[in-house]
């Protein structure tokens, strides 16, 4: 599978990361090695086969829907790279 | 024998005794570790105040005659993807340089009531993405056995730390390997239990269908001990599994006496190091003198491992790392952005290093529509064949013993260039994380030029028991010494 330099903006795009020129291209050959090795998959004839998504045999965790204690505003706000009273702060969101 | 050489089990009976103190080896590992670690570079933060206050802690316990714990008073070290509150937790990231924490891990907690003391937080590849712990801000750590060579990865810094005798024992993390590889080239043991069996709540997330928390020890009683300290169910993590922990020393008996041990053909493979092959070939033979039985077995979709592992480790994580935006907790791009579309791309791509936004990238383009049926959903149908294929192998054998890597350490900076290479290094290691079994690394050998040889011990769902008792045996014929002199 190739992933050309269009391929890899518009993944870029998605996953929110922005690249440099160098970046791209680095990218757009590395990830068409590793697809293409990963092609072997195509091999395994997987007609019937129920796709995994967990290993173990878990139905969904339940809780009572209960209130208990948790950090304060002050605890959560520490790590915020940018704050304003008790609001985290960010640029503005329409163009 | 100096104070840091001791185990878990020596230093307890010495702690309990009051023969030293744990203030004492504490402060003996504290300088042990500046005086190394600048060279080894293992720890990114040592934490010697907490530390010192953690050993007076449980000095004062086992004073008072409470020396039930066998980690009270203990210094071990661990891993920085776990949260510690307080203590920064970086992920190895620029990310989370500066992060604080303001919770234990469900496992650390565990480990901060049983008394242990923590020395600090260990080096590893940024996210846990790697082989090598060549990927890290702080970075690369070295192999104390050749300090040219790689530890091995993600939890180098972990599994240095324990070879080098910077900590008494340590915490990893495994997705892939990230326990049981490193310990195989810094010759320690390691452990990945069942999925479900340890509470991954406050670890940071990689791929959560995969992720475990274990331990790294000097031997395999420290291994089953720090394991006992880290398993059972929590309900804060929803995959944790609520059944019975048994006592894992019990298995500790040194009879392997009719105790089938499957041999899969495809872990034994052309191109292979021929000096780890015979390495684990003699492990074999040293199990079957003792009256295991081998039985060859198959597994026969080993070889769609990597790109399987690859898609769905690679398709969580990009899913997992969406969190970082630079808005709640961690980096944000310096300088004005018009936007904050503008400031999300600025700052993941500044905070996230190359490795990391390499596997972001695979993995967005494996969910990414078009490609999810090709990539995405064929990976987990073929790892449904993989596990098949241990259900199968395991109505034939009780434990499955393979090398934990086809080759030893490697030098720094051989692979960096190549991720595909790197990837394959995992080969061995990661159909254990896709299949959920519990999977341990111990040493069995050194090659010619001195780098130590893992043998893997893999068991049923639940049953480390039955693989720590096939190490444990194994270690009492061979008394393999991991020592180094770092």
């Amino acid at each position: 599978m190739k992933v050309d330099k269009k391929d890899v903006e518009y993944v870029a795009m998605l996953a929110r990361i922005e690249l440099s020129e160098e970046e791209k291209e680095l990218y757009s050959e590395q990830l068409s090695t590793i697809l293409a090795f990963f092609d072997r998959l195509k091999e395994v004839d997987t007609e019937n086969v129920q796709p995994t998504s967990h290993v173990v045999d878990l139905v969904n965790a339940y809780r009572s829907d209960q209130v208990r204690p948790g950090p304060g505003v002050e605890e959560v706000l520490a790590n915020a790279p940018d704050r304003a009273q008790r609001f985290f702060r960010v640029p503005k969101i329409l163009d | 024998m100096d104070l840091h050489e001791e185990t878990i089990q020596g230093l307890h009976t010495k702690l309990a005794r009051r023969e030293v103190s744990s203030e004492e080896v504490t402060r003996h590992l504290l300088a042990r570790i500046s005086q190394l670690n600048p060279e080894l570079n293992a720890y990114i933060t040592v934490t010697e105040e907490e530390a010192l206050a953690q050993a007076r802690e449980a000095d004062q316990r086992l004073a008072n005659g409470d020396a039930t714990s066998p980690l009270c008073g203990v210094p071990i070290a661990i891993k920085d993807n776990m949260n510690t509150r307080g203590v920064r937790t970086t992920c190895a990231s620029r990310m989370l340089e500066h992060f604080v924490p303001p919770f234990d891990a469900t496992a650390v907690r565990k480990l901060r009531e049983a008394g242990a003391v923590f020395l600090g937080k260990t080096n590893m590849d940024e996210f846990a993405m790697g082989s090598s712990t060549e990927h890290s801000l702080f970075g690369p750590c070295r192999n104390p056995h050749d300090h040219e060579r790689v530890p091995g990865g993600s939890s180098g810094g972990s599994a240095c730390a324990v070879a080098a005798d910077l900590c008494i024992a340590a915490t990893g993390s495994d997705t892939g390997g990230s326990i049981r590889q490193p310990a195989a080239y810094c010759g320690v043991v390691g452990m990945k239990p069942t999925y479900g069996r340890v509470s991954r709540f406050g670890l940071v997330a990689f791929a959560s269908s995969l992720d475990q928390i274990g331990p790294i020890a000097k031997d395999v009683t420290d291994c089953s001990l720090l394991l006992q300290a880290l398993c059972g169910y929590d309900p804060c993590d929803s995959t944790s599994v609520d059944s019975a922990v048994p006592d894992f020393a019990s298995f500790l008996t040194g009879d392997v006496r009719g105790l089938r041990i499957g041999i899969p053909g495809e872990y034994f493979i052309e191109g292979m190091d021929a000096e780890v092959e015979e390495a684990v070939r003699n492990g074999i033979r040293i199990l079957e003198k003792e009256g295991a039985r081998p039985v060859e077995i198959s597994l026969p979709h080993t070889a769609y491992g990597i790109p399987v592992y690859y898609l769905i480790a690679t398709a969580e994580a990009s899913s997992n790392l969406a969190r970082y935006d630079g808005v709640k907790y961690g980096f944000r791009a310096k300088g004005a952005s018009d936007t904050l579309r503008q400031m999300y791309h600025r700052t993941r791509s500044e905070g996230f290093g190359a490795e990391v936004k390499r596997r972001i990238m695979l993995g967005t383009y494996a969910l990414s529509s078009g490609y999810y049926d090709a990539y995405y959903r064929k990976a987990q149908q073929v790892c449904t064949l993989i596990r098949q294929d241990f259900v199968e192998a395991f109505q034939h054998c009780d434990v499955i013993v393979t090398p934990t890597v086809p080759s030893p350490a490697f030098p720094i900076g051989e692979k960096t260039g190549d991720p595909l290479q790197m990837y394959l290094l995992d080969i061995f290691t990661t159909t254990v994380n896709l299949a959920g079994l519990p999977g341990l690394s111990m040493p069995c050998g050194t090659t010619s030029g001195g780098l130590p040889v893992g043998m893997q011990i893999l068991g049923r769902h639940f049953d480390e028991g039955t693989v720590l008792k096939t190490a444990f045996a194994f270690e009492q014929q061979t008394l393999t010494t991991s020592k180094t002199q770092a």
